[in-house]
């Protein structure tokens, strides 16, 4: 037997370890979010040097501090300003959005295979876009016909589902069925209007579907990076609710979340964070699907960590598979679309196979 | 004095009525065993008390306050709920899941006072050397103490246990209810638990109310409650109840054809 004092000692080292442990997991995330944080800058200082014109890296990240002060003026200024870094910017932005929509939708929906795909915001928006591109028939008028249309239609997904909210409890069945049942529905109506118009409309449609970074401006990056900030702030402040949510619905309700009410909340904010994106780039996948697991993987499920993390993660991978698809068969610019589907794919499978849990 | 009032509670799923006109009084540190046939209403009646089901009729008054007038994050301070079994998909650390337990009474950011409260559950549980290991590797008496260290965190005044016992060896059994039920002497708590064990519930319970049909068919002290004619009647099984210890102990027969 142990004397009193022993026991109390022992106790209290015990109780110091384990919160020794806890910090070294904590710091273990925060490192984590540190070096993806690391990798896009290095990804991003590579991607900016690459292309047609011969840049080097210092020379990129020279003309980037000189042009915070002035305009560009050289070739290579121009190069760097105009082109290659709107596209950087807006590959760093996309991921960071659909990997924090797909993580928040597999939160709420407790379902491993969520992402922006499965309720039908892709397919919506890519209908919207066809429509616009093939009728000109559309929402917004001008200019800004396709991105408005398949902004637009990217939330109908998402109020359709509200509606049947009402007649039905949220759960993550109702919600996941009701999402793949309009993604058929989307994708059949865009089948048809396809199948009647003109090869050309059709080609140039179908090229917004596969989803590419080229189309990335200035004028671009400003409502989208606004989008990105005005959903992320709510949805981190909703992580802890989302941690609740992953015991299950009636853990989370005794533990005083709504959780029907929180569920449709963070829908509907990961979806305008989707629609913010995918207007300006088409339906890019993989990303909001594998970035979260990959993050869960090392840092597990806490979502006040996991949300920076696979946003930062997702960014790195964006911005990789851009270069990438940049590179691959030059001066061919393969669209990032075809890249990330082609990664994901087999990366995914690999992930699977991997691993040794029975658990996400 | 009296905690928990539930008063002539009635629920129905779509039209099929679970609970029929339920009254049941709780003082602190009592603990209350509700007994009873698959489908009788146990679970219903536990999940209406804690809101995850609203009751059709009725009321039931903590403290003398209406849960339906109460704000769902006053009664998460209040009432705390252990359920059967996890269904956990994402990974979590067993210190995160008991951590949770806070959530009623935090804001985003936890505190040195909420570390340390798990810090002093997970002592007493004794499953601190699992503290970092993921919920979903440990084993179902493991998972109940995780489960039971969350819901003392929320500090409650009344704790709800759904069959806490039906998924642990007999060991894990006895260790569970004894850590039950010295919580709820020592710390004042209101405990009900639905129970299928009638052993443990005449061991453990200081009270025990039969259902049947989702009504209170009896309740009273075990010896009242547990008698060969009720179970008879309420189970259709045949059984012999000798007394041993001074409660009674449920030996049975056969089913009764």
């Amino acid at each position: 037997m142990p004397s009193g004092t022993e026991t109390i000692t022992g106790t209290r080292t015990k109780r110091a370890e384990i919160k020794e442990q806890y910090k070294k997991f904590i710091g273990r995330k925060i490192l984590f979010i540190l070096f993806s944080l690391l990798l896009i800058f290095i990804i991003a200082g590579i991607a900016a040097t690459l292309g047609s014109y011969p840049i080097t890296v210092t020379e990129v990240y020279s003309i980037i501090w000189h042009g915070l002060f002035q305009n560009p003026e050289t070739t290579k200024e121009i190069v760097v300003w105009n082109l290659r870094l709107p596209r950087i910017l807006m590959g760093i932005l996309a991921g960071i959005g659909l990997a924090i929509a797909g993580t928040m939708m597999q939160g709420i929906l407790r379902n491993p295979m969520a992402s922006p795909f499965t309720l039908g915001i892709s397919a919506g928006a890519g209908f919207g876009a066809a429509l616009a591109i093939i009728l000109s028939a559309g929402f917004v008028a001008g200019e800004y016909l396709i991105i408005g249309n398949a902004f637009i239609f990217a939330l109908i997904p998402t109020f359709v589902i509200l509606g049947l909210a009402r007649y039905r409890r949220a759960t993550p069945e109702t919600m996941i069925l009701a999402g793949i049942a309009l993604l058929y529905i989307f994708h059949a109506s865009t089948t048809l209007l396809m199948y009647f118009s003109e090869p050309e409309a059709v080609k140039e449609a179908y090229f917004w579907m596969v989803g590419s970074l080229g189309k990335a401006s200035w004028d671009n990056l400003l409502p989208a990076s606004i989008v990105l900030v005005v959903c992320f702030i709510p949805l981190l402040w909703k992580s802890w609710d989302v941690n609740v949510m992953g015991a299950g619905d009636e853990i989370a309700k005794s533990l005083g979340v709504n959780v029907e009410r929180t569920r449709i909340f963070i829908m509907v904010i990961a979806s305008l964070l989707t629609a913010g994106i995918i207007c300006f780039t088409g339906t890019i996948g993989f990303i909001g699907l594998v970035a979260p697991h990959m993050c869960r993987m090392v840092i597990g499920g806490d979502n006040r960590f996991l949300i920076p993390a696979s946003g930062l993660f997702g960014a790195a991978l964006l911005l990789g598979a851009d270069t990438v698809a940049r590179t691959i068969i030059a001066p061919v610019i393969l669209p990032v679309g075809i890249l990330t589907a082609f990664m994901g794919g087999p990366l995914f499978l690999y992930l699977i196979m991997r691993r040794r849990r029975e658990y996400w | 004095m009296v905690k928990l009032k539930i008063k002539d509670v009635g629920f129905s799923y779509a039209s099929v009525p679970v609970l029929n006109g339920i009254c049941i009084e709780l003082t602190a540190s009592e603990m209350l065993g509700i007994v009873g046939p698959n489908g009788a209403g146990k679970s219903t009646l536990i999940r209406c008390i804690d809101r995850i089901l609203k009751p059709q009729r009725g009321s039931i008054l903590l403290d003398g306050q209406d849960i339906k007038e109460m704000h769902l994050m006053e009664l998460a301070r209040k009432i705390g709920y252990i359920p059967q079994s996890t269904s956990q998909i994402f990974p979590a650390t067993v210190f995160d899941t008991v951590l949770m337990g806070r959530r009623p009474h935090l804001g985003w950011r936890s505190s040195e006072k909420d570390t340390e409260m798990v810090l002093e559950m997970l002592q007493m549980l004794n499953i601190e050397e699992f503290a970092m290991r993921d919920i979903n590797e440990l084993s179902g008496g493991q998972q109940q103490k995780v489960f039971i260290a969350r819901a003392l965190t929320q500090e409650p005044a009344v704790l709800l246990l759904d069959e806490p016992t039906s998924n642990l060896d007999i060991r894990h059994q006895l260790e569970v209810m004894d850590i039950i039920k010295n919580i709820v002497r020592e710390k004042g708590i209101a405990a009900i638990m639905a129970i299928h064990d009638l052993n443990l519930a005449s061991r453990y319970a200081d009270r025990i109310v039969m259902m049947n049909g989702g009504e209170i068919f009896d309740a009273g002290d075990a010896a009242s409650v547990l008698t060969p004619e009720n179970i008879k009647h309420v189970y259709d099984v045949e059984v012999e109840v000798p007394n041993h210890g001074g409660r009674p102990y449920i030996v049975p027969i056969r089913p009764v054809r």
